[in-house]
């Protein structure tokens, strides 16, 4: 049995966040570091990418929330409860003790994180662009910002990848939306069990199964 | 003890407070973070010197250059091929080899390098020739009220006017940071216009023309900067001097 996990209009979202996020992450290397800044040069068609790419992030990530599906994962995500400090500090979080929902501490707190790290990007990088808006020494209070931040934003984004590379039931999740029953109640099992209460009272109306559901 | 970690509705919006923490953050940087960054570089200046893996490099630990190059790849030049030329409303036209700046006087500075994006790099030394001596050689026209730099990347284009041009603190360089200007810094000869941003420092020196008006540069004709670029009294507002 399979049970949908991502809708569409999600999956949408994440895709062209990812692309325009790689697009930001490559021309920032280019911009930054003088071993790619000198041989490639064209420093404005770069810049250009770099800015337009940067700016043109957020519109998917708002855009999203014209989908019901996208604004009840927001919601969960932003929802710490008791068990999410716990499932931080355990050691035996993978192990089930702790019934993990939708998503985990360890995705909320990356979701935040990238969230609050695309804000302040957005900003700072704002006031490197046009350098009319402020003063230099916020000027460079922001360059200093942008620098930080694009390190760990750049840290947070190359660890999502990394659990995503360890994780193919996770990457088919977000490619066909759906995943396993069994991936489910490995990593998150209250998200299966309400499944599977949903099963029992409703005839399966949020889950996929082999055969389309009888309405 | 409740041990969900996800259903809806209840729970502390923690999410939410991380996204305004971050940009809190964010805005306290902008404030105060140029004071911090020098204080860091100060700290942490005899780590980054002396790592022989270079991956401090790769940390934003700032005071240190970033290389901007507008057009794809310069070729190198060397001693044996670089040639300034002088050329424009002048009365006696001149292309200098490398050898022959070297020969001139030449006037050290002890400068900050500033970026118009905010980076800077404190103190740095450089050497040259003072762009008035080659304008003095070279004699103006009297119609001659500004200079158009140009550079062997076949791109970048600057300016000033003529009485910016013969300050003591601009200088054609020929040392940087205590040896010969490098290719990636410009070399081997670049401008160093001390009193404004660093776009002004044309990179990868090769032509210095004595036009009747200011012709604006690579970064102005566009409008992304000022033509008179003084640090700190152009591109938004006044502020302290490097």
């Amino acid at each position: 049995m399979k049970l949908q996990r991502f809708s569409a209009g999600e999956r949408l979202v994440h895709r062209a966040v990812a692309i325009l996020m790689v697009a930001c992450i490559a021309t920032a290397a280019i911009l930054y570091n003088g071993f790619l800044a000198v041989p490639i040069g064209h420093r404005r068609l770069v810049k250009l990418v770099h800015v337009w790419s940067g700016y043109s992030l957020p519109i998917p990530i708002v855009a999203g929330l014209i989908s019901a599906a996208y604004r009840a994962d927001l919601r969960l995500l932003n929802r710490f409860r008791p068990a999410d400090w716990a499932w931080l500090r355990s050691r035996r979080r993978r192990d089930g003790t702790i019934r993990v929902g939708k998503f985990n501490a360890g995705q909320k707190l990356n979701a935040a994180l990238t969230a609050g790290s695309i804000v302040v990007m957005a900003l700072t990088g704002t006031l490197l662009y046009f350098p009319d808006l402020v003063r230099l020494s916020w000027r460079s209070g922001a360059t200093f910002v942008h620098d930080w931040f694009a390190l760990g934003l750049g840290l947070l984004v190359i660890g999502h990848i990394a659990y995503a590379v360890r994780d193919p039931e996770a990457r088919r999740g977000m490619r066909t939306g759906a995943v396993s029953m069994s991936w489910a109640r490995d990593n998150h099992l209250a998200w299966a069990d309400d499944f599977e209460a949903d099963d029992s009272e409703a005839a399966g109306s949020h889950a996929v199964a082999e055969a389309p559901p009888v309405r | 003890m409740d041990t969900t970690t996800g259903s809806a509705g209840d729970g502390t919006p923690i999410g939410r407070r991380i996204v305004l923490g971050l940009a809190g953050l964010g805005v306290a940087g902008i404030l105060g973070g140029r004071a911090v960054q020098e204080r860091l570089a100060t700290w942490l200046a005899p780590i980054e010197s002396r790592d022989p893996t270079g991956l401090t490099s790769l940390l934003p630990l700032g005071n240190a250059f970033r290389f901007y190059s507008v057009t794809g790849g310069v070729r190198h030049k060397s001693a044996a091929d670089y040639r300034l030329d002088v050329t424009g409303l002048v009365e006696r036209p001149a292309s200098y080899t490398l050898a022959e700046l070297r020969a001139m006087p030449q006037t050290p500075l002890v400068r900050d390098f500033q970026c118009v994006t905010g980076w800077r790099v404190p103190e740095v030394r450089w050497k040259g020739v003072r762009l008035a001596d080659i304008l003095d050689v070279a004699a103006p026209t009297a119609s001659a009220t500004a200079i158009r730099f140009r550079s062997f990347d076949g791109e970048y284009t600057e300016s000033l006017t003529l009485d910016q041009a013969r300050r003591d603190d601009v200088i054609v360089a020929l040392e940087m940071l205590g040896r010969p200007v490098t290719h990636d810094h410009g070399g081997p000869v670049r401008m160093y216009v001390a009193p404004m941003y660093g776009y002004k420092s044309t990179k990868w020196l090769s032509a210095i023309e004595l036009t009747a008006d200011v012709v604006p540069g690579y970064w102005e004709s566009t409008g992304d900067y000022d033509v008179d670029a003084w640090i700190g009294e152009s591109n938004g507002r006044e502020d302290d001097p490097a």
